[in-house]
């Protein structure tokens, strides 16, 4: 009985919310390592990216909550969210078309790049606060829980429960079916498949016909679609804070080196190697061990790792150990 | 005779600053000017000299600025009797954990092995830090918390903190270098992003050190007080003869203390950057930047070159981050925004002239005039601009109290701006080549 | 007139010319080699016959239409088809995707091209669900010449397709050449191995410091006591 309810102490503390936060950094890394891959640089307004392209879908989700418009026990945020990323599509596309572009015809240094998608990132931050303000928004609406925790000891007859919310189970199911398509696409379509040339191998991609302009185009598309979703569902599940967003850079990219900048596999389980570390390691054990450990025994500190104030650390170690130890990510990446 | 002619420029837009507005207005500009000049050096040293893209300035400044609080505060001696022990033990054992990690890292055979040894010592050296280090932290804490709650400092002189606060930048750049330099310019990028939120995250969350977001206020100061020099008789005299109101006066005259303190540290590093970049270290380095494989190829050390200048410019950002904390007087550790410190420097160095030491503290200045003057001037805009909407429009009120975030966008502006027409900056590195 | 005609070509990268009025030509079905010392211009002449170099001077004619102004991809879609000498694959796409992406730009159905590409290198069918990057160096060019075939290109472009595989991996690729010629293609080819491939060749070209020297069936020039003297070695 103790054992299962320490799993379940477990599941609902470091699992549930693990799966959660490891989908959205899965979908953030997914476009820092596609942009990585064709337009070979990291793109540093990628966190603000996100935070744009949720801010759209925030104004868009009040505008429908103001008609009156739902979803039922669903979020009205899921019904903006197309909007979103068509917002933010076009943003990045006209950021790449003012910025980008002139040092790619330049054949500019990747650092240039680098320091250019930094300026891209201060605007796009004074542009959010600008327009939403700096302050946290909440703006889920619908359900909040699949399973109550109360509703969950009733079922099992256990002293702890475990509850899902629904952005949790949004978060992962949108999570897989929006991996399955971007497969999909990355491996079945033409398009798909000249972007992995184009990433693969840009000169030969030429000497066939590809059309890198367009190849550049549905990249940002991409990584302006995944931006909107992964913000979206992180802004759902926690709330949204554009400061929060440029922070989540630093777990993102790290997932994204984990796993091998410029692949795509290698950035989704990078992106649950942070999650699950970030949260294991500021879980605090105390009541874990009060089940697991000898009878009525309960440690007197809370048996936490790290501090909640320092999860950054913990993908920064990961990154310096990976670094370290394997350059080029678990995965090999395109980066050398 | 360009760099003549901008800083003459820069001196009367101070000039007319002091005329028109306020001297007191004009000089606080000028002495952040002069903070913001000796950052941007340390950053073109790493920036202009090397190629290296440093994304953690705000870190390093932060580092500075808890030098300065580590050296001046007097030390709290009721603190140090409940948890000194506790906390030098604790550092002792950290110290020996990283020493004999990294020891059998080196000196072990087989790879699994090895690493299984590794993270052993990490795990138990770090169970005994902690466990040497909270409660020591805790009773430290719980020190009359409402004013000290933390160790306090050595209590010497604040301006030694200067150095200090350059050697403690430097070795957490040290450790940062050591594992990023050598791979991908994005690698040292994403690495410098993590250190700086690392260190204000320490700095806002270990409060037997910092005391945390209560701030350490009171900071002694290295130049006289006002309320002091308004009941001096010499000074009440000078400003008689200067005809001028000896309160307005005496803020004016510590300003003026602070300015040439800094502009004295300016213009050290000032001429120590220039004879390093004529000497033929600067030359080699300037090589290497240019092209890495040769330079390799001739048996340059290029990652140890890095390492040395990436040591160094982050050390002359420390400095500067201990010299801001000394004229705030305080150690504020919210006020560490990455916006504020890390990209507005870098805007300073590629407006400047990457790899010009004056383009650099032209960059300084020039950016944090606008900086300064931007907000006023962006409030008074939107003010104009919405002024026939009427007093209580709520679009009105929203577009003149979101003008502060204009900033921002300006800045990435002027830095995409001089990216693509002008990527040499105002004052352009003198080469050999064109 | 032959079937690619590249008259008079002066040029080169930056202010410097590497070309000096060089002159090649090759005809249908044909095999036509270009050989010369290290640094003769070889590789340039064949970037220059591909639109990859801006001319001074000189003209590029193909089955009579004049395409000196068009660039590489306008090329391609003339019939143009250019293997370059190293990272000619795509690494981590398998090898059908790699040939799939050498007929990007067809609309048409691609499978007989396909086939036909099987047909001829019957190793690259075996493998064709592995990643090109995986391959041996000889699997790779094979590759990469059924990449650029899959355009069905009337002029294949080889620049030094043998270079850094084994001697018998090369041979084996000289036959494959000769039967690519056979579909009635016309191969145009830079060599570093400079007997063999004057050995499969209907015309060859040495070239020296950007210049035609001699010009001359390779049968001819193979017996060419001077030839082989300065540049087969003895």
């Amino acid at each position: 009985m103790d054992l299962l309810n320490a799993l379940a102490l477990l599941s609902n503390y470091v699992l549930v919310p693990a799966l959660a936060y490891g989908s959205q950094l899965a979908l953030g890394a997914l476009g820092v390592t596609l942009i990585f891959g064709i337009l070979r640089f990291s793109n540093f307004a990628h966190g603000d990216t996100m935070a744009f392209g949720t801010m759209v879908t925030i104004l868009f989700t009040w505008w429908f909550q103001s008609m009156g418009l739902h979803l039922g026990p669903l979020p009205t945020a899921l019904l903006a969210l197309p909007f979103g990323i068509a917002f933010c599509a076009i943003f990045v596309l006209v950021s790449d078309r003012l910025v980008y572009r002139f040092f790619r015809t330049q054949r500019a240094d990747p650092v240039i790049y680098l320091i250019a998608s930094v300026g891209i990132m201060f605007i796009t931050n004074g542009l959010v606060r600008f327009i939403i303000g700096p302050d946290d928004q909440n703006f889920s609406d619908g359900e909040r829980f699949i399973i109550k925790a109360g509703d969950f000891k009733k079922l099992t007859g256990l002293s702890e429960g475990v509850s899902i919310k629904l952005t949790q189970g949004i978060t992962v199911i949108t999570m897989i079916v929006v991996i399955f398509l971007l497969f999909w696409f990355l491996n079945r379509t033409r398009a798909g498949k000249s972007m992995r040339a184009y990433s693969d191998n840009e000169d030969l991609a030429l000497l066939s016909g590809i059309n890198p302009d367009r190849v550049v185009a549905i990249t940002w598309i991409i990584a302006a679609a995944l931006a909107t979703i992964a913000g979206t569902l992180y802004g759902l599940d926690k709330s949204f804070k554009p400061f929060t967003y440029f922070q989540l850079l630093l777990p993102i990219f790290a997932a994204a080196i984990v796993g091998g900048l410029g692949n795509p596999l290698g950035a989704i389980a990078g992106g649950f190697v942070i999650a699950f570390s970030e949260i294991m390691v500021t879980y605090a054990y105390k009541r874990f061990i009060g089940y697991i450990g000898p009878n009525d025994w309960t440690p007197d500190g809370l048996v936490q790792l790290l501090s909640t104030d320092y999860k950054f650390a913990v993908s920064f170690v990961i990154l310096l150990l990976v670094l370290l130890v394997r350059p080029n990510g678990i995965f090999r990446g395109t980066g050398t | 005779m360009r760099n003549v002619i901008y800083f003459l420029i820069m001196a009367g837009l101070l000039v007319l600053v002091g005329e028109f507005q306020s001297w007191n207005l004009s000089l606080s500009i000028l002495n952040l000017c002069l903070i913001s000049a000796v950052m941007a050096l340390g950053v073109n040293i790493q920036w202009g000299y090397a190629g290296l893209f440093n994304v953690g300035i705000m870190g390093f400044a932060a580092l500075g600025g808890l030098a300065a609080t580590l050296v001046s505060v007097p030390p709290v001696y009721e603190a140090w009797s409940a948890g000194g022990t506790g906390v030098l033990l604790g550092t002792l054992a950290l110290i020996l954990t990283v020493l004999a990690a990294v020891f059998s890292y080196r000196r072990m055979q087989g790879r699994s092995f090895r690493m299984l040894v590794v993270v052993l010592i990490s795990i138990s050296g770090y169970a005994i830090m902690r466990s040497l280090f909270d409660p020591a932290a805790d009773a430290i804490e719980k020190v009359n918390p409402s004013s000290t709650g933390f160790l306090g400092g050595l209590g010497l002189p604040i301006l030694i903190a200067w150095p200090v606060g350059g050697v403690l930048a430097g070795a957490a750049a040290w450790v940062v270098g050591k594992i990023t330099l050598g791979l991908r310019a994005d690698y040292l990028a994403i690495a410098t992003l993590g250190i700086s939120e690392i260190i204000v995250a320490m700095l806002k969350n270990e409060d037997w050190m910092t005391r945390g977001v209560r701030n350490v206020v009171g900071l002694p100061r290295p130049v006289p007080y006002e309320i002091d020099l308004q009941q001096s008789d010499w000074f009440i005299q000078l400003s008689n003869r200067l005809h001028t109101d000896p309160v307005t006066f005496s803020s004016i005259f510590v300003k003026l203390c602070y300015a040439g303190l800094f502009a004295t540290v300016l213009l050290i590093v000032l001429y120590l950057s220039e004879k390093a970049l004529r000497s033929p270290w600067g030359r080699m380095m300037r090589a290497i930047r240019d092209n890495e494989v040769s330079a390799n190829a001739m048996g340059k050390h290029v990652t140890a070159r890095h390492l040395q200048v990436f040591v160094l410019g982050s050390a002359v950002v420390g400095i500067a981050g201990a010299m801001l904390t000394t004229l705030d007087g305080q150690l504020t550790p919210s006020s560490y925004q990455p916006l504020r410190f890390t990209f507005l420097i870098w805007v300073m160095v590629i407006v400047g002239g990457s790899g010009n030491n004056w383009g650099a503290v032209l960059g300084g200045f020039v950016i944090w005039f606008f900086w300064i003057q931007s907000e006023p001037m962006g409030i008074w805009l939107m003010d104009v601009a919405t002024s026939h909407m009427g007093s209580d429009n709520a679009l009105r009120e929203h577009l003149v109290d979101s003008a502060q975030h204009m900033r921002l966008m300006t800045m990435g502006v002027i830095l995409l701006l001089t990216l693509r027409f002008s990527p040499r900056g105002l004052l352009p590195e003198k080469t050999g080549r064109n | 007139m032959s079937f690619l005609m590249a008259q008079g070509m002066t040029g080169g990268y930056g202010s410097v010319d590497i070309l000096h009025d060089c002159t090649v030509s090759v005809e249908r079905g044909e095999i036509a080699v270009i050989v010369g010392p290290n640094g003769a211009g070889k590789s340039t002449a064949m970037k220059a016959v591909f639109g990859m170099l801006n001319l001074r001077s000189g003209r590029v004619v193909l089955d009579g239409q004049d395409i000196t102004r068009l660039s590489p991809q306008n090329r391609v879609a003339r019939g143009m088809a250019f293997v370059p000498q190293t990272n000619n694959v795509f690494p981590s796409m398998s090898v059908e995707e790699n040939l799939e992406m050498g007929a990007f730009l067809r609309r048409d159905d691609i499978q007989s091209t396909m086939e036909q590409v099987y047909a001829l290198f019957p190793i690259l069918r075996e493998k064709r669900q592995q990643n090109a990057g995986e391959l041996s160096g000889g699997q790779r060019q094979q590759v990469a010449v059924g990449r650029a075939l899959m355009t069905k290109p009337s002029l294949l472009m080889l620049d030094e397709p043998t270079a850094g595989v084994s001697p018998i991996v090369m041979d084996e690729l000289f036959d494959l050449i000769i039967d690519v010629a056979r579909t009635g293609l016309s191969i145009l080819m830079v060599e570093q191995n400079a007997r063999q491939a004057l050995n499969i060749a209907d015309k060859g070209y040495v070239l020296v410091q950007g210049r035609n020297r001699y010009t001359d069936t390779g049968q001819v020039l193979m017996n060419d006591p001077e030839v082989r003297k300065s540049f087969l070695g003895g």
